[in-house]
């Protein structure tokens, strides 16, 4: 029974993070929840608070500049705090104290890779593409490109890993409201479509900023107060906790090791690589960086979510020991209050039960709130970043070549936010049994594979040509998402097929696939010698002096 | 942008100077972080016994390492800063201003 307990946690762990093989979802594990109204009370007022900011932020949504990213007047902390909002999903929170629950020191490799991602970033990317772009990344990587098929791939790229990172969302939203808040998975996911539709459609970029702004600055405060409360039970000292938690957890000191899903080397590079070079290609956190007035004001974002990142992530180190001591050996949170019985609620709940035993109803009501903030943040942010590459990179720029008047634009892109949001509570509903791990590790693997590469050469490498950077980029999205469908995680676990019959048996394909992508961006680049790619190639010099110097980029920002 | 202005701003001393010094601190970071991360990953993959190596009472190495490279990469992105901050605002406010001057000739 203890052994049946363990593997229903697991399972739950893994269906916000990682891609491995197990692929219930957390409601199996679990029972529903009573309604908890501090929560209920908790979250109205969150909602009503952004909705207020939304009303706000919609009479001074005119422009596609303020409509794409918040008329680009952000400062480089308020962006910090925003682009930390972003990034901190339910899969970060939930997901790594939940897996250092059941597994230990492995959750933790999750909170370090997903932190070293940034400082790359900001050393070769912040200042060129706040330099460069104006609304998407596509505008960086079709700056001396042909516009049409850099944004075309570009806007594929987008909407693929956003399509992939909201289905993780939306499911994982709709089971833990429904888990949290005692509702329907069905009411839990239209709650959340709706609002984000509202947010997005009537606030944009502004809207979407300040709700992201909030939201971190409740999910830092109420991780700080959970991480103290712990350590204040064993007299502020962590070498006690670490001690306790090895003590009481059955695998004892094996808890501390790497584990068994990165015991592989491949394995281990495979999600490094995923881990740090994903982050660098993920749409809605590159469109952070056009908010901002300047190069200079980039560069503090990157400083100031580095920072709120890299604390919030020392922090899960105390949480997930934490959840161990206090939540795994107190029977009232386990089914049948039973030691034995699986975690109420399921396998992702270890923070949101460590908040009760530490501050009781209310702090219990208050992480959960600030759960269901977080996903609605996070969706928010997605949303926006697949409307823009609809709008701004495949109406306006594909289709229309340019010629569209901004109201016309801003408008195709609200009318393609209701259709996102419709889309992905149908997905949600669809998907609702669906490994939401999987996921998300597919939604980095496709960003550093697909996005990243193509980005990154076309602001450092001056012999990119467009035939290069679609052939590799489109290499790079359809090798990582075949191959993650022959991976164990997709192939044996969701589709059945017996142990061991997976074509690829790594978990994450970034090792491969990236490396492919820069090889075919490379390749078909320099045994390009068509006159187009001449051109691109010798208009690298005036974009590389605006990448380093932004003369001309406010011009074009004024547009 | 003209081809006139683009050749004086790349002859300016000061893009030249601006250019070289942040592409050596932005790769001289970049190698530390990719070193320091790489290597930590190389100790998951091929020694991970040693990630639970006690330090500290129950403090194993791997959780040493694991603060240790998320405060470095906090203060990576810090230095970068205050090197930016410092000396690259002034050379590209040096350069713009050259270059509105070189405009108006």
């Amino acid at each position: 029974m203890k052994s049946l307990a363990r593997a229903g946690a697991v399972a739950g762990a893994c269906c916000l993070l990682t891609g491995s093989a197990n692929a219930a979802g957390p409601i199996e594990a679990g029972t529903a929840q009573p309604t908890d109204w501090n929560a209920i009370l908790i979250f109205a007022a969150f909602v009503i608070l952004t909705l207020g900011i939304t009303y706000w932020a919609a009479q001074h949504t005119r422009t596609t500049k303020d409509f794409y990213a918040a008329g680009g007047g952000v400062t480089g902390f308020q962006n910090g705090l925003a682009i930390a909002g972003d990034y901190m999903s339910a899969a970060s929170f939930l997901g790594i104290s939940a897996l250092v629950f059941t597994s230990g020191y492995y959750g933790l490799i999750y909170s370090i890779g997903f932190l070293v991602g940034w400082p790359i970033i900001m050393f070769l990317m912040a200042e060129p593409l706040r330099n460069l772009g104006r609304f998407t990344f596509a505008d960086v990587a079709s700056y001396r490109l042909q516009a049409t098929p850099i944004r075309a791939m570009a806007a594929t790229g987008t909407l693929v890993v956003v399509a992939l990172y909201l289905i993780a969302q939306m499911v994982g939203a709709g089971q833990l409201i429904q888990l949290l808040f005692g509702l329907p998975y069905l009411w839990a996911v239209v709650i959340v479509g709706v609002l984000m539709i509202i947010y997005v459609t009537f606030g944009g970029m502004i809207a979407t900023t300040w709700v992201q702004i909030i939201k971190a600055a409740l999910l830092l405060l109420g991780s700080t107060v959970m991480a103290l409360l712990v350590l204040s039970r064993f007299g502020f000292n962590f070498n006690a906790l670490i001690a306790k938690a090895i003590e009481v957890h059955p695998k004892h000191e094996a808890i501390m090791l790497p584990g068994a899903a990165v015991a592989n080397p491949i394995n281990a590079f495979s999600l490094g690589i995923a881990l740090m070079f994903g982050t660098a290609g993920l749409p809605h956190i590159l469109m952070r960086f056009f908010t901002v007035g300047n190069a200079k004001e980039a560069r503090k974002s990157v400083f100031w979510a580095t920072t709120f990142i890299g604390y919030f992530y020392i922090l899960t180190f105390i949480i997930g020991f934490g959840a161990i001591v206090l939540v795994a050996t107190n029977p009232i949170y386990h089914v049948g209050n039973d030691l034995k019985g699986a975690l109420l609620g399921g396998g992702n709940m270890p923070a949101i039960h460590l908040a009760h035993a530490v501050g009781g109803d209310l702090m219990k009501g208050f992480i959960a709130a600030v759960a269901f903030a977080t996903i609605l943040a996070v969706v928010s942010g997605l949303t926006l970043s697949g409307a823009s590459a609809v709008s701004h990179d495949l109406y306006a720029s594909v289709f229309r070549h340019g010629n569209v008047d901004e109201a016309t634009e801003v408008r195709v892109s609200r009318i393609t936010t209701v259709l996102l949001g419709i889309v992905a509570i149908i997905l949600g509903v669809v998907f609702e049994k669906i490994n939401v791990a999987f996921m998300v590790g597919l939604a980095f693997a496709v960003a550093a594979s697909a996005n990243f590469p193509v980005l990154l050469l076309s602001i450092l490498w001056r012999g990119l040509t467009t035939r290069g950077a679609v052939i590799g980029g489109f290499v790079g999205l359809i090798s990582a998402l075949v191959l993650t469908i022959v991976s164990p995680g997709i192939w044996e676990a969701v589709f059945g097929y017996p142990r061991g019959s997976a074509l690829f048996p790594y978990v994450s394909p970034a090792l491969f696939t990236m490396p492919l992508s820069f090889l075919c961006c490379w390749l078909f680049s320099v045994t390009d010698s068509s006159k187009t790619a001449k051109t691109e190639q010798a208009a690298f010099e005036a974009q590389y002096v605006r990448s380093q110097t932004g003369i001309g980029a406010d011009v074009a920002a004024a547009h | 942008m003209d081809q006139t202005s683009l050749r004086r701003i790349e002859n300016d001393p000061n893009y030249r100077k601006l250019v070289s010094e942040r592409k050596s601190l932005g790769w001289t970071l970049a190698i530390i972080t990719l070193a320091m991360y790489y290597g930590y990953i190389a100790i998951v993959a091929f020694a991970p016994s040693l990630i639970a190596v006690p330090l500290f009472g129950s403090i194993t190495l791997g959780i040493v390492l694991g603060v240790a490279i998320i405060l470095a990469s906090i203060l990576l992105t810090g230095i970068y800063v205050i090197r930016a901050n410092a000396e690259y605002d002034e050379l590209t406010k040096a350069i713009v201003n050259a270059s509105k001057m070189g405009g108006k000739r």
